[in-house]
């Protein structure tokens, strides 16, 4: 990798030394490093504030709670489709959108994304970064090696892993080498996965305890997870996940941390010959607006957003790429019908998990060949259950039945489901860019997704999901079946998650790379054409892996953050 | 609450006739209008007569469960989320502001529309012919009815629905469970 090209500091005339736009895991990791470091921030984040009182001493405000109706239905973290909708189209042939609404609406709101989730926060593997020199090219998509290996990220994993908490433990046999121990042991089992685990043992997988972002015991100040089941699409009443309450709070008692909750940036300043940043403005809540000069613009609105803050003015995009291969997961759901209940409300959500379809074996390779295809490779499949009775209620219809079905729960909680993050190949056809004829209240255009899966998320589904079928049958599944979101369009197939991919892992839009006709940002995150604009979220990534995207999401922030400061952390080794 | 906010006494008394009808008591399940369903709806179409509107409720605890009742401290709304909640439920009603992208019915008039559809004797007449009724409503409004009707038994008490708890009981869930939470052994079935 080349050498770092020279960092300019404040200045007289700035507000700050950095403003970052999105206040999610990668924004809320650079705003830490970044104050740590003695630099000034604004955070501007377009939501509202339900996280954290912006006062010292900078407690929760209180709003999360264990309750389905604003979490998961009246829309409290945001975006409300209603009012910033986006679209969604398979190709052009479905001419401006297929649909509006909710597509893949990551939270709008002070803490992004990590104020929902549930934590599952898995490491890269080492083949992750260089597929292309490990497997090789595939026909119609555009499969790269990552500009950095995972030996350069090592540090950064280790060190977003201490700053939110990781509770975990090394058993994997496929994972990636580390530097030091996960900072917590991990937390209890889930019943169902405790059978699950079991079946995948027998069948020559190997199971292991996920890596979470939820504490198993107390960590930096904030307690344990006590199992309430109110996980994944929740915010935590009590704290115990650590993305992003911890590192807000600590950029904030640095006392030079700025966060402005509804705060609607609607471009970036450049100088006049459009080579530097000068800084952004934004319209607050009552839409009056503002500017933030700034040394550097940290972009961390994630990889639906920035892609379209930067297309509206066509910044960063001498490549043509800014945009272009969008990726997510492809998710292969496979559900097993038990007898008996699971008792899925009891816990986080998703405790166990296996990676052998990252890795691939001779069923695999032959499944490729059968395919057409050079290779296939799955991904991460998660072990969970259970939804909330009010999605529950919904499944089984209006009538007479109704009562009955909800006492029985057959379709919530005596069903089991392996969920696997298949990896999905980089495509230029598949994008974000500007719906022309759907806006937000603003009156900015909304964003539109244009996708279409691969053949080989296709054919790796179609191999994997039997495997597991086997597994939910012989942990005791009386009937299973597999579905995939998107779905896979062949004839009569629907998903029931709709026609848009369900994922919140959205990658790609603004790739990284050594080229800069062929990539949007360089190896340390900074757009080839505006050198003091930085891209800190998941749209740099060149390729998708088989994991949730969280943690290296954070690592990357800290690596650019911490280039960007000048104080690279040193190579690391693995540990005893 | 006293009384409907938004609804008539006889919208109110028709809605829940139409709430259980479709999810009706089965002698063990209370029906979703029996459980104050139509008390849920009408504090959802009212929701702006209250300061906080009454969309979201606070928290971070019930008290049902030990620490602090905190859910009646109704979260106050950002200018955009009061923006878009007054689009669902008022609609748009030919305001520049709200029709960015045309013209939205809102869910008070999809529900003032339907009940018109339904009667005023909506609640006296047969169970068929109340099927019928409903049947002749808007496709929409019967969708929206249908998600109502399990909102309110299911969701939070707090909104107006699933009184004292009824619909969870029924089904055994224990609903919000901090600061309590399930201890390690209740997890893993020990």
């Amino acid at each position: 990798m080349s050498e770092p090209r020279p960092m300019t500091g404040p200045g007289a005339g700035l507000d700050c030394d950095a403003v970052i736009v999105g206040s999610g895991p990668s924004g809320s990791t650079v705003a830490d490093l970044l104050t740590a470091h003695g630099w000034n921030v604004v955070v501007l984040e377009k939501g509202a504030n339900h996280l954290i009182d912006l006062e010292a001493p900078y407690g929760p405000l209180g709003h999360s709670a264990n309750d389905e109706l604003k979490s998961l239905h009246r829309h409290l973290l945001g975006p409300d489709p209603l009012v910033e909708p986006r679209t969604f189209r398979r190709s052009e042939a479905d001419g401006d959108h297929l649909f509006v609404g909710h597509v893949n609406s990551l939270p709008s709101t002070i803490g992004g994304g990590g104020f929902h989730a549930d934590g599952k926060l898995p490491r890269f593997r080492e083949d992750d970064f260089r597929l292309r020199s490990t497997l090789g090219p595939v026909d119609g998509a555009e499969v790269v090696d990552w500009p950095l290996t995972y030996e350069d990220l090592e540090p950064y994993y280790a060190e977003a892993e201490r700053l939110v908490g990781v509770a975990g433990e090394e058993t994997n046999p496929f994972a990636a080498w580390r530097s030091s121990p996960f900072p917590m042991p991990p937390g209890p089992d889930m019943q169902g996965a405790i059978m699950s685990m079991a079946a995948a043992e027998r069948a020559g997988l190997h199971p292991y305890r996920c890596p979470s972002g939820v504490n198993s015991v107390p960590y930096d100040g904030r307690p344990a997870c006590n199992n309430c089941g109110f996980c994944g699409g929740f915010g935590c009443p009590i704290e115990a996940k650590g993305d992003p309450v911890a590192l807000l709070r600590r950029a904030l008692r640095t006392g030079r941390c700025d966060i402005r909750a509804e705060s609607y940036v609607v471009g970036l300043m450049t100088s006049p010959d459009g080579r530097r940043a000068t800084g952004v403005r934004y319209l607050d809540a009552e839409r009056v607006e503002h500017e933030i000069r700034a040394a550097h613009v940290v972009l961390a609105a994630g990889a639906f957003e920035t892609p379209r803050l930067l297309l509206r003015q066509e910044l960063g995009n001498s490549s043509g790429m800014v945009g272009r291969n969008l990726m997510y997961h492809f998710q292969t759901l496979t559900v097993g019908a038990f007898p008996q209940r699971l008792e899925s409300m009891k816990g986080r959500c998703v405790t166990g998990a296996h990676d052998d379809h990252i890795v691939g074996d001779a069923a695999s390779a032959a499944a490729a060949r059968a395919a057409g295809l050079p290779w296939v490779r799955g991904g991460l499949v998660e072990h969970g259950g259970a939804t909330q009775p009010v999605r529950e209620a919904q499944i089984y219809g209006p009538g007479a039945h109704h009562g009955a079905a909800m006492r029985d729960s057959s379709l919530n909680d005596r069903l089991w489901v392996f969920t696997m993050q298949g990896e999905d190949l980089a495509q230029p056809s598949n994008r974000i860019d500007l719906d022309p004829t759907v806006r937000d209240a603003f009156g900015f255009p909304a964003g539109r997704v244009t996708y279409a899966p691969h053949r080989h998320e296709l054919a790796t589904s179609a191999h994997v999901g039997p495997i597991l079928e086997d597994v939910l049958r012989d942990a005791g599944a009386e009937w299973t079946i597999t579905t995939t979101s998107p779905p896979t369009h062949g004839e009569g197939d629907v998903s029931p998650l709709g026609v848009a991919p369900a994922s919140y892992h959205i990658m790609g839009t603004t790739r990284m790379g050594a080229d800069p006709a062929t990539s949007v940002v360089d190896p340390h995150g900074r757009l080839w054409d505006i050198e003091n604009v930085l891209v800190v979220d998941s749209s740099v990534f060149p390729t998708s892996a088989g994991y949730n995207p969280t943690l290296t999401i954070m690592a990357m922030a800290a690596r650019t953050a911490r280039l960007l400061i000048a104080d690279p952390l040193p190579p690391t080794s693995p540990h005893p | 609450m006293t009384g409907p906010v938004w609804l008539s006494a006889t919208e109110h008394r028709n809605l829940a006739a139409l709430l259980d009808l479709l999810i009706p008591a089965d002698g063990i399940s209370p029906g979703a209008g029996e459980a104050g369903g139509a008390d849920y709806v009408d504090q959802l179409l009212g929701a702006f007569t209250f300061d906080p509107p009454h969309i979201w409720a606070g928290g971070p605890y019930s008290g049902r469960h030990g620490g602090e009742a905190g859910f009646d401290r109704w979260i106050r709304l950002a200018a955009l989320e009061e923006l878009a909640w007054r689009i669902r439920v008022e609609g748009s009603q030919g305001r520049p502001e709200r029709e960015f992208n045309g013209a939205v019915v809102g869910w008070q008039e999809r529900y003032r529309d339907a009940l018109v559809v339904l009667g005023d004797d909506f609640a006296d007449v047969a169970p068929d012919e109340r099927t019928r009724r409903f049947d002749a409503t808007d496709p929409t409004f019967r969708e929206l009815a249908f998600v109502h009707a399990c909102e309110s038994l299911y969701g939070d008490p707090v909104y107006g629905g699933n009184r004292d708890g009824a619909g969870w009981t029924a089904i055994g869930f224990a609903g919000d469970v901090q600061p309590r939470g399930w201890t390690d052994a209740e997890v893993e079935g020990r």
